[in-house]
């Protein structure tokens, strides 16, 4: 069996893609797709330590998680999609009508 | 997970049942009713609000469990409940002429009010960690959609991605967070973690350091949702660019959310961390004080000023973190019901004096003069002001006063120091508001606006508020001391 450092290792280096991705990448699109990358890093974790622990409670979590994730997916590309039809753009840096 | 062992009560999640309720009838209503009937929407929210108030009250004092500790009624959860029901109750009364104005009157917009109030309740009464991830959720999602409210308005859409974007990427932080400190104790439940942290049974290698990056993770997580400097940029943002009501909205019962589970996850779950978190807390406090009122000082807008002290008032509060013990828990709640009062009344003069083609600029320079033509406006922002800036006899003062205080007896001094030549500073720019409207002369001819019974309400109210808990306090100090958990 793998040990569940392993698990957790991964998880960490695909939460940290997510946090670089999100920090760098201009494109709202790919920022919230890194923002999805590191709630399913999570999702990782804590299925890893579910199953090292030996309970189910985890798996719960991860369905509730995935769940929160759709719904924000649908808010989020709402949002997105009202941002493009009066920009014409889905780069972040067009959103500076509004600074300090 | 053994489902006939679960102890289900449902009287505990009462008042929660009956905001969902009412707020999927709303959803129903915006489908089916014609566009002329639409106003009975508001009504409808307010009276839902009014009924989940109701069985709260019934529930206070029971100090119920349910659901193994994931629904509870203590003090401390009716307490906040009745905060968030409140603070709702008046941004609807706020919104009623608001969206009339705007002629966007809408049931899901109401909807969207008692699903976030429904979450917010969700995250002060319960003792399990993924319930208080899922109300935030529910709080967080339900305040994009609103933020984003005006569809065509461009600052609305700017507000509403920059809120959304920033709202998910701390919500991955607390996930994780969470995640790991599931992994470290094995339990999300605070009890249990409070228990199992000083049996140090290692089920992982390097067990603690999970544990460490778990607590400061979710202190990320929670930093974002409070708007405490380093986390606080989206705020003045989606202030300036949310529909007037939902701004107050924001500033009002998610904040006080996020401290209701702050409060718990570190004053009750990892108390016995304290020595370990109190310096982050120390940092948080004075970065988010000083930046908020240095940054206030600049302002030319009324709502961006609103919400830069907002951020001030989140350092404010974070001392009583560094304080511990009961004296400043209930200093909190005392604060955050007199802070909720201020800001809701203030907005709600922000609102009577927008107008449908000005709305959304709320410059300085319009309110000059305005304190003159508009005596009721004027007296009442005068004393909103002058309370968040924390002047003796409104309430604003005492609220500060009892947190600096129980930092003092806990031996903080700098902090305390510190907080008080923040307070003075922001003395600038709060009376600046009052200089604007009493002493400058307007630039052209103004008229008096005419003011909405229901606004006219939430500022009597708040205003009356603000002073009487200024002169006694006794009463909701009481009920604030005998709320801790």
């Amino acid at each position: 069996m793998v040990p569940v450092s392993y698990y957790i290792l991964l998880s960490g280096v695909l939460f940290s893609i997510g946090v670089l991705g999100f920090l760098i990448r201009r494109n709202v699109i790919v920022v919230f797709m890194s923002v999805e990358l590191m709630l399913n890093a999570a999702n990782l974790a804590i299925i890893a330590f579910a199953r090292n622990i030996g309970s189910l409670t985890g798996q719960v979590i991860v369905f509730l998680v995935m769940t929160v994730a759709a719904a924000e997916v649908g808010v989020g590309l709402a949002i997105i999609m009202m941002f493009y039809r009066n920009k014409k753009s889905v780069n972040v840096d067009d959103g500076n009508l509004m600074k300090w | 997970m053994d489902l006939s062992l679960m102890d289900i009560n449902w009287r505990v999640i009462l008042p929660e049942i009956t905001l969902a309720v009412f707020g999927f009838v709303l959803l129903l209503l915006e489908a089916f009713l014609p566009k002329d009937k639409k106003r009975i929407t508001g009504h409808i929210a307010w009276i839902g609000i009014v009924l989940s108030f109701l069985f709260c009250l019934n529930l206070y004092g029971t100090q119920l469990s349910s659901f193994k500790g994931m629904a509870l009624s203590d003090n401390f959860a009716i307490f906040f409940s009745f905060l968030f029901l409140i603070s709702s109750f008046f941004v609807i009364l706020q919104s009623l002429s608001f969206l009339k104005r705007e002629e966007q009157v809408r049931g899901d917009y109401y909807a969207l009010i008692l699903f976030a109030t429904l979450g917010m309740i969700l995250m002060a009464s319960t003792l399990d960690l993924v319930v208080i991830f899922l109300g935030l959720e529910i709080v967080s999602i339900s305040l994009y959609i609103l933020s984003g409210f005006r569809k065509k308005d461009l600052k609305s859409n700017e507000a509403s991605l920059k809120f959304f974007l920033m709202g998910a990427f701390a919500t991955g932080f607390l996930v994780y967070g969470i995640a790991l400190i599931y992994g470290s104790l094995g339990t999300t439940n605070l009890e249990k973690i409070f228990i199992l942290i000083p049996l140090t049974e290692t089920t992982l290698p390097g067990k603690d350091f999970l544990l460490y990056a778990g607590i400061g993770l979710l202190i990320v997580g929670f930093g974002f949702k409070i708007a405490s400097v380093p986390f606080h940029m989206w705020m003045p943002d989606v202030f300036e660019g949310a529909p007037a009501p939902i701004a107050a909205f924001i500033s009002a019962g998610p904040k006080s959310a996020g401290f209701a589970a702050l409060l718990r996850i570190f004053l009750l779950a990892f108390s016995s961390f304290k020595p370990d978190w109190i310096l982050i807390f120390w940092i948080l406090s004075v970065l988010s004080m000083t930046t908020g009122n240095l940054l206030a000082l600049w302002q030319t807008n009324l709502k961006r000023l609103l919400a830069y002290s907002s951020i001030a008032h989140v350092g404010y509060i974070l001392i009583a973190f560094v304080a511990g013990g009961n004296s400043a828990i209930s200093g909190v709640l005392f604060y955050l019901s007199i802070y909720i009062l201020m800001n809701l009344g203030a907005f709600a003069i922000i609102i009577s004096m927008g107008s449908k083609d000005r709305e959304g600029t709320d410059l300085f320079k319009e309110y000059a003069g305005a304190g003159l033509k508009n005596p009721f406006l004027g007296v009442f922002m005068a004393i909103f002001m002058l309370s968040l800036s924390g002047f003796p006899p409104t309430a604003g003062f005492l609220a500060k006063f009892y947190i600096f205080s129980s930092a003092v007896k806990s031996g903080y001094l700098g902090l305390v120091i510190i907080a008080v030549i923040n307070s003075m500073i922001s003395v600038y720019y709060y009376l600046r508001v009052i200089v604007y409207m009493f002493m400058k002369p307007a630039e052209e001819d103004i008229k008096p606006v005419s003011i909405p019974f229901s606004l006219g309400l939430v500022i009597l109210v708040t205003g009356i508020g603000i002073l009487a808990f200024g002169i006694l306090p006794q009463p909701l100090l009481d009920l604030a001391y005998n709320s801790i958990f």
